[in-house]
């Protein structure tokens, strides 16, 4: 089988494992499983693959239907894409493994129908999204993976579940209806829809398209906003994942960063610095709301009560600090964006999963910010302590390289004083909430805790989990060197749209096998 | 080497992570042999370090920031080295004694190795970077040693107090650093320190100085941000001993030194370092003098020495500068050393407040000695270390005249600030020695254990060596230090005893004469004990300004996530329009040239007032749900129509049928829905509902018309030109769907699949009785199933059937295929299970319909991998034609056997959502049985 | 013409969006079911519009965007609604099984004025 075709798979195998575990899933929930996690580390393998072509720096396209672009349905494979994938399957495995530990009422996925089709299911809309070179299936893909996200969000039910549900569906239902307006106009306007294309003729548009395109680039990035958990668009976002199961909320770390990757790929390939009337669109919007962001996400861990939604903000500042580290839009602060885009996405999914973990062992009050007896405190409060500074993007950890990197790629730009106020405040404001939860949940009602907690041990696959987003974190940290390196070759990349349209629209289909009999083409 | 210093601590902390808490004396022995094997290491580096060499030992880490992982020790490193290790490991030696048996040990001694890596980082990293790195380091151990005692409210707020303040610092720093490294162009400490003026000629360099300072104020409590040091006196004596003598406060004064040669010598060093050490070496030791409890008095008099270094930095003159490196050591030594003498006293006595504490020379003469001393050498008395580096203070105090005011100003208020310090290094060894008898001691005091008095004797010993004999002693580690903080050949001068009678020395008795008049004084006529001389302001507006902060940040949050969804929509549609029109808005140019408008027909018109209509009626009424569920099956028609009139058959077609399904489901949901929606209060709220609906009305339309109005360059023609000769099939809308776009119409099945299976797990088990039924007939009840709908309905199953076959085999060339077969047999069969009752069906087809899904999704998946055995792409179609009886001869692409796929996923789909919603019916409640 | 369908979305729009913003999951569906109307209309108008000219190729024009009308939005449309479909079916069960579980069928899973003891 030709290489190619491995670009296919990480959309491919999830789709057809999701199905199979329908199948089996009635009879043998076991199997079912043990094919979901199996079929996780193949995604794995497959993007680590992917990567180390991908490294090689040229844009691999691949032409679905073997139809030309941009006729036809076009994926294509580069840095940034190989790098989602890789950061999905490894957030995957995490949350998968998590799963199939017991909360208090049994194992995650047991508690209700088709965890492990759903998940599946997840993986291939996140995959897709990250490799597809067309606007409409990306718009198709997004859709995948929202509804297999409501489904996860609703897993085990309850009524908090259906609120956020409700709020999540909703909303995002909306914002679906936005994006369809947005490809619409595009394709009203420049008569096409694969993103290559896109970018060819929406350089060359007239000055009387100016207005039209313009706005609908902007309409774009705002449903995209949806999803990054933009300011003022976020809102949805602390009920939503305070509410789901903590495997779920784990892998929603990418959800957010699905959307960054969007405004990533869209403001560097279509609206980026050359596209003639369309030209830095989202600047300096952006930027600033993004800062609006980071501030108000600062603010949020300061006000949380509940561990939960502490982390949920740590996320949405992060998300924040790409933003505008992408909206600032150099090859610097770009690159910057993609090293702190990794780490973050880690330390989100291992805080979900550990705030999980220490909420099941302290029974009543849950993941309250309040002292109650709790076993294990010195480890949990360790790793609780140390993830929650990676997130504030704090010394010593390694979040602190993407802000330091952000912060001097920023040291020459126009907003610099704004941006380097936002990150270093907002950091501060993160570093004091942060000590406070933790010396409220750690350290506080001592005397409670010396009577002996007798929680269960986690479960070995929770713990397995954990320590699986921790030693990919580490492995980052270790390596910043080639990680940054690869990120700059990224950035340079995205910011190449050329040699992207390129490969994309050069491609050349394979000739056809075989040619149908003559004179019977038309009935 | 030099890495090794740095990092056995740290390898140390991880050894005692693993460490059980019992083990007491174990721990207390790792403990103490990582510091002294990093001293003895230290002090084989001497030789070379006295010769002037720098060692060094580095690996990249992240270029791209400057950032690498290497240590770099000249003279001034190894000094602080040398303090943090001795000292280290002294009060690892003073804690194995102090510390409860209740108290954990090993990870005491693990914070306070980590804390020992952290410092050793700060003053041996080789570039600014990691030195922030460290320096975060060195706040957070520091946080989790003072909150070491963690059930105490006090030890608690004390720790966050000090991570803010000192955490914020370090951010600056960061800022600081970072600007720097801008000016410079790099981060490593060699070429900053070569490039001083560049950067002070550099626009940023005000700025770059500001921030560094803020970082080595924060961290070494200089006023105003002195006053988280008292507070972190909640933690254990000997974290005291070791924080607020030879590490974290110093951190901030080596800063100073470290950054002299590249920020020092200018005019706004001066203005901006000697001020505020003036003021904290005032103050400090002001405050000290009415401190009650005896680590209360030592950490002011540590705020005032701090004050006193910082100070001669900002003198900014080259013996200032060796004064100061000189003052760090001794104040070290002394320092130390008196704390673990108040350690002492409060352990054996139970109590630090020399209110009770008095007259223990008899008790404990020899730790008097000791303490007696140290705190002489506090107060600078001849002949012990304190006294000759506050000779060069005062001296450089003269000296500096050549700026205004300073010249009479400096002299004055160093002698007060020396009568301060005597006067209460005096009060504690009066008032806890001597001044009669303790009262109410919970103890009766003794002396301490052997071993925990050994420290302090070797501290105060230092202090006497140093002051007898200072030249043989330090004097070759000074000058190390001092020639490495200046970055410049050393300055003249002599560490004698003895300078003959000058003023500094007429300063220095003026100072202990004063001081001790000034203390008996106080203590005869205005008794201290009864003065309660409280600092306020510092950790009151900390408090204050946290507490606001985060109240506003609750108000903030609550108030703008109210948890409304009808709020977070609005916002939605706000942006939306916004980002619609800014463009337009910004005057960005735009035209709309009318192209060959096609006349509309009188149908059409008719059409469209009717589709209006009834959408207005919808808005109109859509609280009487089941009417307003007609009226949108109405607008819906009329889209149907709208495509069939404007040349979409098959639009019109999956329209009218999606059309039915929705109703359906909707009429079916109204069951458990209420009939009517209670109207909303807030008359402004849905006023402003109105108006932004229409906004965004007059929007789209805007949108819509523009873009009609403009030309059109499309790809569609590629389609219309090889859909036939390429894709087999005369219907290019289908072609596209399961060929040209097939791609995308497996991702739409996946969609409906997975809604389906949702739907099926959420009412999964669910019975009627556990649903709350609404009251009153549920419309889909209204005489149930009447026998024509029962004959119509048993004829309806084998035609749809029938329908379905056909439509899906001549998709390919007329409207028609998978998608739109499937809906019209899933839809009769609804029909049918709302006539019949679902029990009927789903006893005559008992199929879990979820494996239609399963199965349609597997089949459109493995059709799109078997092109790969042609080498060709993921769902790649061939196709050919077969002549059929009957319906002639048959288009039989392998985009059919897809479009099989999508036919099971569609039917599985809506079966599945149909019959499990349909279940839920009380018709159907024979279940509850 | 176009203006005439250009108002007709912009009504459809419109009132749509009005209905999303109320306060009862049932009005919340009827309003997107509305907006995806609109939106479907949006889309496929984008291909300008033809009358009487359906993509179907029967070989007697030649293929060209004059002779029949623009395929590929109606292909989008046809997957837009699908999907629609889809979201539509899941938010109605979602909003009933909350009505059952929490006995409200406010958007905010909970009446107003709860909302307001709570608070």
């Amino acid at each position: 089988m030709n290489w190619q075709h491995w670009i296919i798979v990480p959309v491919v195998l999830p789709l057809i494992a999701g199905a199979a575990c329908l199948l089996v899933e009635r009879r043998a929930a076991g199997v079912a499983r043990a094919l979901s996690i199996g079929t996780t580390f193949v995604l794995l393998a497959v993007a680590l693959y992917l990567a180390s072509i991908a490294a090689s720096g040229t844009v691999h396209p691949y032409l679905l239907g073997n139809w030309r672009a941009p006729f036809g349905i076009a994926l294509a494979l580069d840095r940034l894409s190989a790098l989602m994938l890789v950061l999905t399957a490894v957030v995957a495995i995490a949350s998968v493994l998590y799963a199939r530990g017991g909360g208090a009422r049994g194992a995650h996925d047991a508690q209700g129908l088709h965890y492990h089709a759903l998940f599946q299911f997840q993986l291939m809309g996140l995959n897709g999204a990250f490799l597809t070179a067309d606007l409409f299936n990306l718009f198709v893909f997004f859709e995948v993976l929202l509804i297999a996200s409501y489904g996860l969000l609703l897993h085990g039910g309850g009524a908090a579940r259906l609120k956020a549900a409700i709020h999540y569906v909703g909303f995002n239902l909306a914002g679906s209806a936005l994006f369809l307006v947005a490809v619409a106009l595009l394709y009203g306007i420049t008569g096409t829809l694969n993103m290559a294309d896109l970018s060819q003729r929406v350089a060359t548009l007239g000055p009387d398209q100016a207005s039209l395109v313009r706005a609908a680039a902007l309409l774009l990035i705002v449903v995209f906003g949806v999803k990054a958990a933009l300011l003022p668009l976020y809102f949805w976002l602390p009920d939503t994942y305070r509410a789901a199961p903590a495997p779920v909320a784990a892998l929603f770390a990418i959800m957010t960063k699905v959307g960054v990757y969007c405004v990533a790929r869209v403001t560097t390939l279509i609206f980026g610095g050359d596209a003639g009337v369309a030209t830095d669109v989202a600047y300096p919007w952006l930027p600033w709301l993004a800062i609006g962001t980071l501030a108000l996400a600062a603010l949020g861990t300061l006000a949380a009560v509940r561990l939960r939604t502490l982390v949920a903000y740590l996320v949405i500042a992060s998300a924040g600090t790409l933003l505008l580290a992408i909206g600032l839009g150099s090859a610097a602060t770009l690159s910057a964006a993609l090293f702190y885009l990794v780490n973050s996405t880690l330390v989100a999914a291992a805080l979900f999963l550990l705030v999980d973990s220490i909420a099941s062992g302290r029974g009543e009050s849950d993941d309250a910010m309040t002292p109650a007896p709790l076993a294990y405190r010195a480890a949990y409060g360790t790793l609780f302590f140390l993830f929650a500074l990676e997130a504030a993007g704090l010394p010593p950890m390694g979040g602190f390289i993407g802000k330091a990197l952000l912060l001097q790629a920023s040291a020459d730009q126009p907003l610099m004083v704004a941006t380097w106020s936002a990150l270093l405040v907002s950091g501060l404001g993160m570093m004091i909430a942060v000590a406070r939860a933790g010396s409220t949940v750690f350290w506080k009602a001592a005397d409670a805790n010396r009577m002996q907690v007798a929680a269960a041990r986690p479960a070995y696959t929770e713990r397995l989990a954990i320590g699986w987003l921790t030693f990919a974190m580490l492995l980052v940290v270790l390596n910043a060197g080639p990680m940054t390196r690869y990120a700059e070759a990224t950035a340079a990349q995205l910011l190449d749209r050329r040699a992207y349209v390129g490969a994309v629209l050069g491609a050349q289909p394979v000739p056809p096998a075989w040619t149908p009999r003559e004179g019977m083409k038309k009935p | 080497m030099v890495a090794l210093i740095a990092l056995l601590p740290f390898a140390g902390a991880l050894l005692l992570a693993l460490l059980p808490n019992e083990r007491r004396r174990l721990s207390a022995w790792l403990a103490g042999v990582f510091p002294l094997t990093g001293l003895a290491l230290a002090l084989m580096g001497a030789p070379s370090i006295f010769a002037g060499e720098v060692l060094r030992w580095s690996v990249d880490w992240v270029p791209a920031l400057g950032l690498s992982f290497g240590f770099r020790m000249d003279g001034l490193a190894w000094l602080f080295a040398l303090l943090i290790l001795g000292i280290g490991a002294l009060v690892v030696l003073y804690a194995a004694y102090y510390l409860h048996h209740e108290d954990p040990p090993a990870r005491f001694f693990q914070f306070l190795l980590l804390f020992m890596g952290a410092m050793l980082g700060v003053v041996l990293a080789d570039n600014l970077v990691l030195l922030v790195v460290f320096w975060e380091a060195t706040s957070l151990s520091s946080f989790l040693l003072i909150g070491y005692w963690k059930d105490r409210k006090d030890a608690r707020e004390g720790a966050r107090m000090a991570l803010a303040i000192t955490g914020a610092g370090g951010l600056a720093l960061l800022g600081g650093v970072l600007l720097i490294g801008h000016i410079v162009g790099s981060v490593q400490l060699d070429a900053v320190l070569a490039a001083g003026a560049t950067i002070r000629a550099h626009p940023l360099y005000v700025p770059a100085l500001v921030l560094v300072l803020l970082g080595a104020f924060t961290k070494s409590a200089q006023f105003p941000f002195h006053f988280w040091l008292p507070h972190a006196m909640a933690a254990p004596t000997p974290v005291s001993a070791y924080l607020h003598s030879a590490t974290m406060v110093k951190a901030g004064v080596f800063l100073l030194a470290r950054m002299y040669p590249a920020l020092g010598g200018s005019d706004a060093w001066f203005w901006m370092v000697a001020p505020v050490g003036l003021a904290t070496l005032l103050l400090g030791a002001y405050f000290a003098i009415f401190k009650h409890d005896l680590k209360g008095l030592l950490a002011y008099s540590t705020i005032s020495h701090l004050g006193l270094i910082t100070l001669l930095f900002g003198l900014d003159s080259p013996l200032a500068v060796v004064a100061g490196v000189f003052h760090i050591l001794n104040h070290a030594t002394f320092k130390a050393s008196l704390f673990m003498a108040a350690g002492i006293i409060d352990h054996e006595t139970g109590s630090r407040d020399m209110r009770k504490l008095a007259g223990l020379w008899k008790y404990m003469p020899w730790t008097a000695v000791l303490a007696i001393i140290a705190s002489a050498a506090m107060a600078g008395v001849p002949l012990l270390n304190g006294f000759l580096s506050k000779e060069m203070f005062f001296a450089e105090a003269l000296e500096s005249n050549a700026r205004p005011v300073m010249g009479w100003l400096l002299p004055v208020a160093a002698t007060l600030a020396g009568v301060f310090s005597v006067a209460y290094s005096t009060r504690f060894i009066h008032d806890v020695f001597f001044n009669g008898e303790p009262v109410g001691l919970p103890k009766t005091p003794h002396e301490p254990p052997r071993f925990m008095r050994v420290p302090v004797e070797v501290l105060a010993l230092a202090c006497l060596l140093v002051g007898i004999a200072p030249g043989l002693t330090v004097g070759p580690i000074l000058a190390a230090g001092a020639r490495a903080a200046l970055g410049a050949p050393l300055p003249a001068y002599s560490l004698a005893v003895w300078h003959g009678l000058n003023t500094p020395l007429v300063m220095s008795f003026i100072a202990l004469a004063g001081g001790v008049a000034l203390y008996f004084g106080l203590h005869r006529f205005i008794d201290l004990h009864r003065v309660v001389q409280v600092p306020r302001g510092g950790r009151e507006a900390f408090m204050f300004l946290l507490a606001r902060t985060v109240k506003s940040a609750r108000d903030l949050t609550l108030g703008l996530q109210n948890g409304s969804l009808q709020r977070y929509l609005l916002l939605l549609v706000a942006m939306a329009l916004t980002a619609g029109l800014l463009p337009f808005l910004l005057g960005a140019a735009f035209s709309a040239t009318p192209g060959p408008s096609t006349a509309p027909s009188t149908a059409f018109i008719l059409l469209w007032l009717l589709g209006i209509a009834a959408a207005f009626a919808t808005l109109v009424e859509f609280r009487r749900r089941l009417l307003a569920l007609t009226v949108l099956g109405a607008v819906g028609l009329v889209v149907a129509l709208v495509f069939v009139y404007l040349s979409a058959p098959d639009l019109a077609l999956t329209q009218l049928l999606v059309e039915m399904a929705t109703v359906i489901l909707m009429m079916l949901a109204l069951n458990w829905l209420p009939q009517e929606s209670l109207p909303e209060r807030s008359v402004a709220r849905r006023a402003l509902h109105a108006i932004v609906a229409c906004a965004a009305g007059l929007g789209a339309m805007a949108a819509v018309w523009l873009v009609l109005t403009q030309p059109f360059d499309s790809i569609s023609p590629y389609f219309l030109q090889t859909a036939v000769p390429l894709g087999g099939g005369a219907n290019a809308v289908n072609v596209i769907i399961v060929d040209y776009r097939a791609f995308d119409t497996l991702g739409e099945i996946t969609v409906l699949g997975i809604a389906a299976l949702i739907i099926a797990a959420l009412l999964h088990g669910r019975r009627p009785p556990e649903m709350q039924r609404v009251p009153g007939p549920a419309p889909t009840e209204r005489n149930a199933h009447p026998l024509m709908l029962k004959l119509v309905t048993r004829l309806l199953l084998p035609l749809a059937v029938l329908v379905a076959l056909h439509l899906f085999l001549r998709g390919h060339n007329l409207p028609g295929g998978g998608f739109i077969a499937g809906l019209v047999l899933a839809i009769a069969m609804v029909l049918l299970s709302i006539a019949q009752g679902e029990q009927w069906v789903s006893e005559r087809l008992r199929s879990d319909f979820r494996h239609w899904i399963a199965a349609g999704l597997l089949i459109a998946a493995l059709t799109g991998v078997a092109s790969w055995i042609l080498g060709h792409p993921f769902l790649t179609s061939t196709y050919d034609y077969p002549v059929l009886p009957l319906v002639g001869a048959v288009p039989l692409a392998s985009a059919s056997l897809f479009d099989l796929g999508v036919f099971l996923t569609v039917v599985g789909g809506t079966m599945v959502m149909l019959t499990a919603i349909g279940r839920l019916r009380p018709a159907a409640g024979k279940g509850e049985a | 013409m176009e203006l005439m369908v250009a108002i007709f979305v912009g009504v459809l729009t419109g009132t749509g969006i009005y209905l999303t913003l109320r306060a009862r999951t049932f009005d919340l569906v009827l309003g997107l079911t509305l907006l995806s109307y609109a939106v479907n209309l949006l889309i496929f108008v984008m291909g300008r519009l033809t009358v009487g000219r359906p993509p179907i190729l029967d070989g007697s024009h030649a293929s060209t965007l004059a002779n029949y009308a623009d395929p590929l939005p109606q292909a989008l449309v046809l997957t837009a609604i699908v999907i629609s479909f889809a979201m539509t079916a899941l938010l109605l069960v979602i909003a009933l099984v909350t009505r059952a579980e929490t006995g409200s069928d406010h958007v905010d899973g909970e009446e107003p004025q709860a909302r307001e003891e709570r608070r």
